[in-house]
C-alpha cells in the first residue's frame, strides 16, 4: 500500500462524495456490464465505430482549424491542408480512410447484428437506434463529402439533392430551399459546413450514447443467441457473463491494434484506394459547366445508389431507395422467427442471408460504376452494356428486397426448421 | 454440430471479406486497364528522374501552365535541391522561393490568345492519373484541319499547339479506311521527322516529365512512404503486445 494507492484511493473517494452517480456509471457500464464471453470476431465492430467516431471528431477538429467553407476558398484551402500545414496531409487523410472504415466497421456490424439476430426482443430499441445511428452517419458522410467543393463534389450534392424534387407538390421548392440556390453554391457550402461539422456530429453522439444506453438495459447478445440473464449464480452474476472491463476492453484494444494496422497501411501506402477512397474528379475544382464522366457517390453509398438507378421512374427510384433503408428499420417485427443465432436456424435462413450478402455488394459494384467493364470482359466489346446492366441490377433489387418478403414469410408461417438453442453458451475465447 | 455451422459461417464471412479486399486490391488495375493507356512506369522516389523532369517542365511547360500549388521552396525539398540551385536553373518567372509556381502569361493574355486559359497542372496527375498524361504526351500529331496544326489521340482536338516537338519531332497519323458516311478514324501514330531524341530518349523524358507531374499532385508520398514503414511496425507491435496482455487477462475465463 504505497503512498500514490493512498493518494488515488483519496482522490477515488472525493470524487465519489461529490458525484456518487459517477461510480455508478462505472460499473454499470464498465466494471459490472456482464458481456456474454462468447464473443467471437463479428463483435469487434461495435467498439471501432466508436474509436472511428472519435478519430473523425478529433481529426475534423484541427481540419476545421484550417479549412475554408466557401466557394471560393474550399478547394483551395484543402490543398493548403496537403501541403504547408504541418502534417496536414496525415490529419486529412486520417479523416478521409476513416470515413470509408466508418462504413466499413458499420456494415459489417450491422451484418452481425443480422446473423445472430441481435434486433430480436428485447433489443429492438437498439437495433432503431442503430439504424438511426446509421441514418444520422450517411447524411454526416454526404455533407462531408461536398466540403472539399472538387468536381464530384459539386456534381454529386447536385445529383443527390435533386433527388428531393420527386417529393409530389413541394419537390422544386424543397430542393432550392436544401440548396438555399438554383445549383450547389456558397448557401449550400456554408450550410452543410455547420450541419458536417456542428449539427450532425451533436445529433450522433447523442444517438451512441442512447445505443450504447438501450444495449446496456437489456444486455448484449452473442453468437449463441441465448440470453445469459438467465442463468446467474448466488452471486446475482449471469454464469457465462463476464465483466466488460478488463476483459473486453483488452480484447477490444488487440483488435484495435490489427484495425489501426490496416489503416495505417491505407494512409499511408494507397490513401486514394484506387479512386475508391479519394476519387480521381474530385481532383478537380468545382465546375458547374463541366460534367465528371461518370457521376456516382462515393463506394459507400453505391449499394443504394444502384438501387436508386436501377428503377427507371425518378420517384419509384427515391421511392425504392427510401424503402431499402426503411425495410432495415423493420426486420425486427418482419421476422418472426424464435431462434436469434444463425447457428440454431434454418438452411433457408441461413441461404437467404448469404445471398442478401453478396446481393448488396454486386449492388455497390453496379452503384460505384464497375460492372460495364465487367460486361466486356464476359460478353465482348460489342455487348449491349445498358440492357444487360438492367437486367442483372433489377434482378438484384428484387433479390434485396425478397429478403425481407422471405424472412417475413419464412417465420411467419412457420416454414422454418429450427435446431434446439444450448441453454447456455457453447464456446469461449 | 453447432461449432461446425458456427465455423461454416465464418468461413463465408472470411471469402466474403477475401472477395472484398480482392476485388478493391484489384480495382486500380482495372481502372489502369479501363483507360487502355500503357503503364507510365514512373518512380517519384527517383530523385534524379524527378529534378529531370522538373527541368522539362520549367523549360517547355511553366511558359503557359502554372503550379500554384506547389512553391519552389517545397519543390527545392522534395527533390533534394539547394535554394541556388533552384534560383539558378529552375526559376525563370522570377518569383521569390517561397512562392508558388506560377507561369509568368496572365490569364487575360492566355484567354486574348488561346481562347482558353492554359490550365493549372498542381492536380493533373491526381485527376487523370499518371498513364493518362504519359500516353498524351506522347499522342501528338500533325494535322492540318486544326486550328493549331496539331491534334492528339488521347485528347482529340486539344487547343494545346505540341509543345515538345522538338524533342520528339513529328508524328503523323495513318488512318483507317474510312467506312461509309462516318468520319475517318486514326488507327496508328507514325514519327514522320525524329526530332533531337530518339524514341527512348524521349520515352525516358515523358516519363521524367510524368514522375515530376506526380510528385507535384501529391508531394505528402514522399514523407509518407518515408515514416509508413515505421509505424505499421509500431502498430504490429503495438498489437502483439495487447495479444499477450489479452491472453493473461482470459486466462481466468472458463
Amino acid at each position: 500500500m504505497g503512498a500514490v494507492t493512498q493518494w488515488f484511493n483519496d482522490l477515488t473517494q472525493w470524487f465519489n462524495d461529490r458525484a456518487p452517480g459517477l461510480g455508478v456509471a462505472y460499473k454499470k457500464h464498465l466494471s459490472e456490464y456482464y458481456a456474454p464471453k462468447n464473443f467471437n470476431f463479428m463483435y469487434y465492430f461495435g467498439s471501432l465505430a466508436l474509436l472511428v467516431l472519435v478519430n473523425q471528431i478529433v481529426t475534423g477538429i484541427f481540419l476545421t482549424m484550417f479549412y475554408t467553407p466557401t466557394a471560393s476558398g474550399a478547394f483551395d484551402s484543402v490543398q493548403y491542408i496537403m501541403r504547408d500545414v504541418h502534417w496536414g496531409w496525415l490529419v486529412r487523410y486520417m479523416h478521409e480512410t476513416g470515413a470509408s472504415m466508418f462504413f466499413i466497421v458499420v456494415y459489417l456490424h450491422m451484418f452481425r447484428g443480422l446473423m445472430y439476430g441481435s434486433y430480436k426482443k428485447p433489443r429492438e430499441l437498439v437495433w432503431l437506434l442503430g439504424m438511426l445511428i446509421f441514418l444520422a452517419l450517411m447524411a454526416e458522410a454526404f455533407m462531408g463529402y461536398v466540403l472539399p467543393w472538387g468536381n464530384m463534389s459539386f456534381w454529386g450534392a447536385k445529383v443527390i439533392i435533386t433527388l428531393f424534387s420527386a417529393v409530389p407538390v413541394v419537390g422544386e421548392q424543397l430542393v432550392t430551399w436544401i440548396m438555399g440556390s438554383f445549383v450547389p453554391s456558397d448557401p449550400t457550402l456554408n450550410r452543410f459546413f455547420a450541419l458536417h461539422v456542428v449539427a450532425m456530429p451533436l445529433v450522433l453522439l447523442l444517438l451512441v450514447v442512447l445505443h450504447l444506453g438501450a444495449l446496456h438495459e437489456v444486455g448484449s447478445n452473442n453468437p449463441d443467441g441465448v440470453e445469459i440473464k438467465k442463468h446467474k449464480g448466488p452471486d446475482g452474476r449471469p454464469l457465462d457473463g463476464i465483466p466488460f472491463h478488463p476483459y473486453y476492453t483488452v480484447k477490444d484494444l488487440f483488435g484495435v491494434g490489427v484495425f489501426l494496422v490496416i489503416c495505417a497501411i491505407v494512409i499511408f501506402f494507397e490513401p486514394t484506394v484506387g479512386g475508391f477512397f479519394l476519387e480521381h474528379d474530385n481532383s478537380i475544382p468545382a465546375n458547374d459547366l463541366v460534367t465528371p464522366a461518370s457521376i456516382k457517390p462515393v463506394w459507400y453509398f453505391s449499394p443504394f445508389y444502384a438501387i436508386l438507378r436501377m428503377i427507371p421512374s425518378k420517384g419509384f427510384g427515391v421511392l425504392a431507395l427510401l424503402a431499402s433503408i426503411v425495410a432495415l428499420f423493420l426486420v425486427p417485427w418482419l421476422d418472426c422467427g424464435k431462434v436469434k443465432s444463425i447457428r440454431y436456424r434454418g438452411l433457408g435462413y441461413k441461404v437467404a442471408l448469404t445471398i442478401f450478402a453478396i446481393v448488396f455488394v454486386l449492388l455497390a459494384a453496379i452503384g460505384a460504376d464497375l460492372t460495364p467493364g465487367w460486361i466486356v470482359d464476359i460478353f465482348g466489346p460489342n455487348a449491349d452494356i445498358t440492357s444487360i446492366e438492367n437486367l442483372f441490377g433489377r434482378t438484384l433489387v428484387v433479390l434485396y428486397f425478397g429478403y425481407f418478403v422471405f424472412l417475413w414469410a419464412y417465420t411467419f408461417f412457420g416454414w422454418e426448421k429450427t435446431k434446439p438453442v444450448p441453454e447456455r453458451v457453447t464456446t469461449h475465447d | 454440430m453447432t461449432d461446425k455451422t458456427c465455423r461454416a459461417s465464418m468461413r463465408a464471412l472470411a471469402a466474403l471479406l477475401l472477395a472484398l479486399v480482392v476485388a478493391l486490391a484489384a480495382s486500380p488495375a482495372a481502372f489502369a486497364e479501363e483507360g487502355g493507356y500503357p503503364d507510365a512506369n514512373i518512380n517519384v522516389h527517383d530523385q534524379a528522374s524527378l529534378q529531370r523532369g522538373a527541368r522539362l517542365f520549367m523549360n517547355y511547360c511553366v511558359g503557359c501552365h502554372s503550379l500554384k500549388y506547389m512553391r519552389y521552396s517545397q519543390m527545392a525539398q522534395g527533390l533534394g535541391l539547394t535554394e541556388k540551385q533552384v534560383m539558378d536553373n529552375l526559376d525563370f518567372t522570377g518569383a521569390k522561393f517561397g512562392q508558388p509556381i506560377v507561369s509568368a502569361m496572365s490569364e487575360a493574355d492566355a484567354e486574348k490568345w488561346f481562347n482558353k486559359a492554359p490550365p493549372d497542372l498542381s492536380l493533373e496527375v491526381s485527376a487523370k492519373g499518371a498513364d493518362w498524361v504519359a500516353a498524351y504526351l506522347k499522342s501528338f500529331y500533325l494535322d492540318p484541319a486544326t486550328p493549331s496544326g496539331w491534334n492528339n489521340t488521347v485528347f482529340p482536338n486539344v487547343a494545346m499547339p505540341f509543345p515538345l516537338w522538338q524533342l520528339q519531332g513529328e508524328q503523323v497519323a495513318v488512318m483507317n479506311p474510312p467506312e461509309d458516311g462516318q468520319p475517318a478514324t486514326v488507327k496508328s501514330l507514325k514519327l514522320a521527322h525524329q526530332g533531337s531524341m530518339t524514341p527512348a530518349q524521349y520515352d525516358r523524358a515523358v516519363r521524367d516529365l510524368t514522375a515530376f507531374l506526380a510528385y507535384v499532385s501529391t508531394p505528402d508520398e514522399l514523407p509518407r512512404s518515408r515514416i509508413g514503414a515505421w509505424v505499421v511496425l509500431y502498430l504490429v507491435l503495438f498489437t502483439l503486445f495487447a495479444l499477450v496482455l489479452k491472453k493473461e487477462y482470459w486466462k481466468d475465463v472458463h
